[in-house]
């Protein structure tokens, strides 16, 4: 449990750093993730970092694209590739596009960015390891922003119909999106009984509580006939006091000088967590 | 009286009466779905997906054979795309059908980003395409399908002329690892082009040499454009009829080996002018190299649907009040024929 806050703090100062030089980019969503992307690389997944392609992998399906900083740091990290790369973030000519590019980069499972097309490309992978009894798994993310866009309850109906219990969504429930919280913009509430009503199996779990996230993903994985949501309640920026909770912080990169608190605060709570 | 097409150059291997009443009539659609039926023999990695119209657009003769690889969607074409996108994602060649107008319609960013980007090996067959759906009217009538999936990069881009065209079109379409885009219609027509004549995705089809125009056509015009050129020669004109069974990737060279010959040309399609075979030919025709090869200038006029929307009606009335039957594209020959220098 040590080890795996350890790797969250140091994804969460490689996103700092990363988006620090790329003066762009999309630190709230990316900030709150870290901890359930954490949990999927080191604990949850069966993954080889050396053979990204494969074919008993499970795998993982960026839905809202615009996290992927935690994704690409997550992925260096288990070393998909070089650490350095991640400072290359949304330059001309890296394979670390400002929304994810499958091809370039290993580890990358689709190209995304417009809301709402990973998760049926999650289903598409889903029925083919169902229909051919494949025993690996797909974890799709989404954004609860995200779920404003009708496509993905049609990919929530299709799987529900399929019994995909290999499929996993994870719902990004921070409450915030581009211009404003997730009720004033377009309220989602109840969630938890929508996906009921759609055939899913719910669990709502703290999405930054390291011990409440494996047993969320225990969860889903004992549950037989019916795909998973789960609703994991994020703050968005969590670990950074003054992008936690602010949607300000969705889209804004921080600047030097922020990216300088910021790193000094994660500094600090990794020598809390050494101390433990 | 012979029907006989004298000008056919044997290698294309036309039906030899092609306009006897006796040449049999089928949807391209057809074709499609039993090009489909034999993939899914041929190759367990074949899955097919629709979006609640298997038995339109002729994917239940595999549905009911490999229930195993088939994936009913439900109304939900963007889903369709997604899904499809997925499958392919895992080593399968996933082949969608459903209505133009709502594949691609309504799921543009899907096959954009799904499909495209993630260059996936699916194969998107629209059927119902164009005016020759008729009846349903105009917001089931999709003229600018073409338009959208020539702009994408990654894309190829197939019109077959007829059934047992579609079938072929398929099949090369399946030997793509890259995303394919197969355009079908609902009416039925002449099926005269035969199992000999050739295919090859890219290399359009010269079914009629001719000097003083040539007539490229795709989907149901080409053969409009052949009754068309016949109807021509008994007035004297020389027309050439190809056929663009590829938008992308077009002929280069064809297109400009007649603008060479004829400097008058002609395109005809069930869709909008803008955007789609008239449109890419005239792109061809004003790249430097072509112009520089041409030598001399050319003139096209677009045969198609003049930036408005259809109505309802049958294939035939709607072909003829739009002028892209026999007698629209015979009207646009000799009308720029009449100013064509000397």
């Amino acid at each position: 449990m040590k080890k795996l806050g350890m790797i969250a703090n140091g994804v969460r100062q490689d996103i700092v750093r990363m988006l620090v030089e790329a003066k762009s980019g999309h630190p709230a969503g990316s900030l709150g993730m870290a901890d359930i992307l954490t949990a999927l690389y080191f604990g949850i997944m069966r993954h080889d970092p050396k053979n990204p392609q494969w074919e008993d992998r499970d795998r993982l399906v960026l839905s809202n694209g615009h996290i992927c900083p935690v994704l690409y740091a997550a992925l260096a990290e288990a070393g998909y590739f070089e650490k350095e790369k991640l400072l290359t973030l949304r330059k001309l000519g890296s394979p670390l596009q400002g929304h994810p590019h499958r091809g370039p980069l290993p580890g990358i499972e689709n190209s995304s960015g417009p809301l709402g097309q990973g998760i049926s490309q999650a289903v598409g992978m889903a029925l083919v390891g169902k229909m051919e009894k494949k025993d690996w798994r797909v974890y799709s993310l989404l954004g609860d922003g995200e779920l404003n866009e009708g496509q993905v309850w049609e990919a929530f109906m299709l799987g529900a119909k399929y019994k995909l219990d290999n499929l996993v969504a994870i719902i990004d429930r921070n409450n915030i999106q581009i211009d404003g919280t997730s009720d004033d913009v377009l309220p989602l509430e109840p969630l938890s009984e929508k996906f009921q009503s759609f055939g899913w199996n719910v669990v709502v779990i703290d999405g930054n509580n390291m011990n409440a996230i494996l047993h969320g993903f225990g969860m889903a994985s004992s549950c037989e006939g019916k795909p998973t949501a789960i609703i994991a309640n994020t703050v968005p920026g969590k670990g950074v006091s003054f992008m936690e909770g602010k949607f300000g912080w969705h889209g804004k990169s921080p600047n030097k000088e922020e990216g300088e608190l910021a790193l000094n605060e994660l500094g600090d709570a990794r020598k809390k967590l050494e101390a433990i | 009286m012979t029907t006989h097409l004298q000008d056919a150059p044997p290698d294309m291997h036309l039906v030899p009466d092609i306009f006897a009443p006796a040449v049999p009539k089928k949807a391209s659609r057809d074709g499609f779905g039993k090009a489909l039926l034999a993939l899914g023999e041929k190759d367990p990695n074949v899955w097919a997906l629709t979006a609640d119209v298997s038995e339109s657009t002729r994917t239940h003769w595999f549905a009911e054979k490999f229930p195993g690889r088939f994936v009913q969607v439900g109304v939900a074409e963007q889903n369709l795309a997604g899904v499809a996108a997925g499958i392919a994602a895992c080593g399968k060649k996933a082949f969608i059908s459903a209505f133009a107008a709502f594949s691609p319609g309504r799921n543009f960013d899907q096959i954009r980003v799904s499909v495209c980007y993630n260059n996936s090996d699916v194969k998107i067959h629209a059927s119902h395409a164009g005016l020759s759906v008729g009846p349903d009217g105009a917001s089931h009538q999709i003229l600018e399908d073409i338009a959208m999936m020539r702009a994408l990069p990654n894309m190829t881009v197939l019109v077959p002329c007829d059934m047992e065209q579609a079938k072929k079109a398929t099949l090369a379409a399946a030997k793509l690892t890259t995303p394919a885009y197969i355009r079908t219609s609902r009416e039925n027509s002449p099926v005269f082009t035969t199992p000999q004549t050739p295919f090859e995705i890219g290399k359009a089809n010269v079914y009629r040499d001719g000097k003083d125009v040539a007539i490229f056509a795709c989907g149901l015009q080409v053969y409009e454009a052949i009754k068309a050129a016949e109807e021509l020669k008994k007035k004297g004109i020389d027309a050439a009829v190809i056929d663009m069974h590829s938008i992308k990737p077009i002929d280069t060279q064809t297109i400009i080996q007649y603008a060479k010959k004829c400097g008058v040309l002609v395109s005809a399609e069930d869709h909008q002018i803008n955007g789609g075979l008239g449109s890419a030919i005239a792109e061809v025709l004003c790249e430097p190299q072509s112009v520089a090869s041409i030598q001399h200038p050319t003139t096209l006029v677009r045969v198609g649907m003049k930036d408005r929307f259809g109505e309802s009606g049958n294939c035939a009335e709607l072909y003829k009040k739009y002028g892209i039957d026999a007698a629209g594209i015979m009207k646009a020959v000799e009308e720029i024929l009449k100013k064509k220098p000397e």
